[in-house]
């Protein structure tokens, strides 16, 4: 017996469909059947999303499950439900765990893991070290590793300092297409800093970061890769101007570089840090308001490519210490969406169909993923979004394992509340 | 009259009400520290501990001093390094704080924030003694007792802080308080010791003492400590002291009396030459003697909130 889902009168935004119309959509065996007025259709679930949005499957490029390692902070099963909750079906995770994902042992784990959570419903891909050990010094099995389903490589957490390392992995990794995708910081500059440096670090007396250790970063990567034009370089977290205009140069000569932001860096600034609340630490550190602005004209102008969250768990004991001690990060997943409507779609920077090529189209094409479209005999990978749904952030309601996030308390509007994938239907609450 | 804040965490922000409040009880203080007899009771039944992560002697002293001479029992507690290094959190420290009924907390921290901190998870009032290169309140505030006394008011003199502002709690505190009671402030020393958007603080700059000093009545010299070399912040102490030094010969050029001040401990002829120190315009040691004062204004004011 044919398993068979009906969304009724529900508003289809899919940017590479071409399609922004309310209708029905008919799913059968995980694959759309039909999208158009059905009238009434015998199903085993129905249901009126009447106000309501589905778009092509969102996608966090940029995510840390923490597991193998760190299962205090985040496991695969843990950071999965978040990102189900979030609104993902799927996510590509970072290789700084212990043991790194610097071998294909470690990145079949991760896939296989996630296989089994959720009836497998967020699909989970590993970024491998570019790095054996993400040391900076040797380079990682890549050809293995792809074979074993990675999709990127990145030493995330460490910047790769070494020009020559960084050299070769873009000429390695170019034989397959895969990107290496930097953590851009040139760490001479930034040993013991803990916040953006300027007026607010000054004020603190806090140990900064400047700017310019990411801008030099990005601006030797290019340089780099204008050497290997064969590469195809992404820069992680995006979060200065100055970085921007050195990737918006970039593109203009069309080298193979695309960018992401998160959330956090399009909607905090460094006075945040004020309170010294261990929540505004992360790395790259949040950046001034002229930052943040610059943050929000490339994502209109196209200039960045993705929104990725960055979701980095942390405990609250972890968190809970002196401002130069905690750990850098913050969770995303969950607040994701809600941080893109209220300060993205509100404030007319992006349009929907511009909002999913940021958190759908964009991260699956630059990793060399399969696209995901909503248009009739496709598989059905979905996210439902209820846009007008006003509500106030509780880090203790979240799914992930850690709650460290700087948004408690703050009222956004938009939230996800269910995805489809992998033949599979989750609803929140 | 009552202080706004429960806890004394930095001046930046403290109003001019404030600010004045303590001084003005600090010179009743200051009268009580003259009398053969210098204990007060107010602070009788009081428990207060002096958690100092960071080690250091004169505020200590200074702290206890004046939390005995209020009448005060006091518990010091001074780890080398961070409790954290011990296996300890300054959490699980906090929390014992709160289990022994401590009434005021006075802490020390090498991490900028720690007092505030603290003061969001203990009941107890809490005083800032220095956290990292953030504040250091009673230190700002000692300072301008001393020149409130010098010269009979703060509105419009002019002030000069010499030195590593980068790493200085002393300079800020300085800045916020001294600015907000009307005084010029202004900073010297070298590019790399003068941290980034601090003109944006009211405060002006500059990289030559010659420049400066005919344009300044007071002279706020920092202690140059030696392990800034060692990270590249300037080349030696020699050249230091060459061109960041403040000795006879410049301030001479002044043209004006020039009042010296530091915070402590001096390396004679280095930042500041022996002579200064010990010489007629030097408040130095009145800066200790006011440190005591202001610092039981502060615990009185604080303890009887």
């Amino acid at each position: 017996m044919a398993k068979t889902i009906f969304l009724k009168n529900v508003r289809i935004v899919d940017p590479a469909s071409g399609l922004d119309e309310t209708s029905d959509l008919l799913i059968i065996d995980g694959k759309i059947e039909k999208i158009g007025k059905a009238g009434s259709v015998k199903t085993d679930r129905e249901l009126d999303l009447t106000g309501k949005l589905v778009v092509p499957g969102l996608m966090d490029m940029h995510v840390h499950l923490r597991e193998p390692g760190f299962e205090h902070k985040e496991t695969i099963e843990t950071g999965v439900r978040s990102a189900a909750y979030g609104g993902f079906t799927a996510v590509a995770c970072m290789p700084n765990t212990t043991p790194a994902i610097d071998d294909e042992s470690v990145a079949r784990y991760v896939q296989e893991k996630s296989k089994q959570l959720l009836g497998g419903i967020v699909d989970v891909y590993p970024i491998a070290a570019a790095t054996k050990g993400r040391k900076g010094e040797e380079l990682s099995p890549m050809a293995e590793l792809v074979e074993a389903g990675a999709v990127g490589f990145s030493d995330d957490g460490s910047p790769i300092m070494s020009a020559n390392i960084m050299r070769r992995a873009f000429e390695y990794s170019s034989m397959f297409g895969v990107p290496v995708i930097q953590h851009a910081e040139d760490s001479t500059l930034t040993r013991g800093g803990s916040m953006n440096e300027g007026l607010q670090s000054t004020r603190l007396g806090m140990p900064g970061i400047p700017p310019v250790a990411e801008e030099l970063m990005i601006g030797r990567d290019i340089m780099l890769l204008r050497y290997v034009p064969g590469a195809k370089y992404h820069v992680a977290h995006l979060s200065t101007r100055g970085g921007l205009e050195l990737v918006r140069a970039a593109r203009k000569e069309k080298l193979n570089i695309t960018c992401e932001v998160t959330p956090h860096h399009f909607s905090l600034t460094d006075e945040a840090v004020d309170s010294f609340d261990t929540n505004t630490k992360m790395n790259p550190p949040l950046r001034t308001a002229d930052d943040v602005q610059a943050m929000k004209e490339g994502l209109r102008d196209g200039a960045i490519d993705v929104i990725a969250t960055d979701h980095a768990p942390h405990t609250v004991d972890e968190k809970e210490v002196e401002f130069t001690m905690a750990p850098f990060g913050i969770v995303g997943l969950e607040t994701a969406v809600g941080l893109c409507v209220t300060e993205l779609l509100e404030q007319k920077f992006l349009s929907w169909p511009e909002l999913i090529e940021k958190l759908s189209t964009n991260p699956r094409k630059i990793l060399g993923l399969p696209a995901v479209r909503i248009s009739e005999g496709e598989k059905a990978n979905l996210t439902f979004i209820d846009p007008d749904l006003e509500w106030i952030v509780r880090p203790e309601e979240f799914h992930s394992k850690s709650k460290n996030s700087p948004f408690g308390g703050r009222r956004l509007k938009g939230r996800a509340f269910g995805i489809f994938n992998n033949g599979k239907l989750f609803t929140a609450g | 009259m009552k202080l706004q804040t429960r806890h004394l965490l930095g001046l930046e922000g403290m109003s001019r009400e404030d600010l004045t409040l303590i001084l003005d009880t600090a010179v009743s203080f200051k009268e009580v520290l003259e009398r053969p007899i210098k204990k007060v009771p107010p602070l009788q039944g009081k428990t207060i501990v002096n958690l100092f992560f960071e080690s250091s002697t004169r505020t200590r002293i200074s702290f206890e001093l004046a939390e005995r001479r209020l009448s005060a029992d006091v518990v010091n507690f001074a780890a080398a390094g961070s409790s954290v290094s011990k296996g300890e959190t300054l959490k699980d420290t906090a929390r014992n704080i709160e289990a022994m009924k401590i009434d005021m907390v006075v802490i020390r921290h090498a991490s900028p924030g720690a007092a505030h901190f603290l003061s969001r998870v203990v009941k107890a009032n809490v005083i800032n003694a220095g956290d990292g290169a953030h504040e250091h309140p009673t230190q700002g505030l000692l300072d301008m007792f001393t020149l409130r006394e010098k010269f009979g008011r703060l509105e419009g003199i002019r002030v000069c802080i010499v030195g590593d502002i980068l790493h200085s709690r002393v300079a800020r505190s300085n800045i916020h308080g001294l600015r907000a009671m009307g005084a010029e402030v202004s900073v010297c020393g070298p590019a790399t010791l003068i941290p980034r958007g601090i003109e944006q603080l009211g405060v002006k700059v500059y990289h030559r003492l010659e420049d400066v000093i005919p344009h300044t009545d007071v002279l706020n010299v920092l202690r140059i400590q030696l392990e800034r070399q060692e990270s590249g912040f300037f080349p030696s102490l020699r050249e230091y002291h060459r061109y960041f030094g403040v000795t006879k010969e410049r301030v001479a050029q002044a043209g004006h009396a020039i009042t010296i001040m530091h915070p402590g401990p001096i390396n004679r002829d280095v930042e500041l030459s022996a002579d200064l120190a010990d010489g007629e315009h030097s408040v130095i040691l009145e800066q200790v003697t006011n440190g005591v004062a202001v610092r039981m204004a502060v615990l009185y004011l604080l303890g009887s909130r």
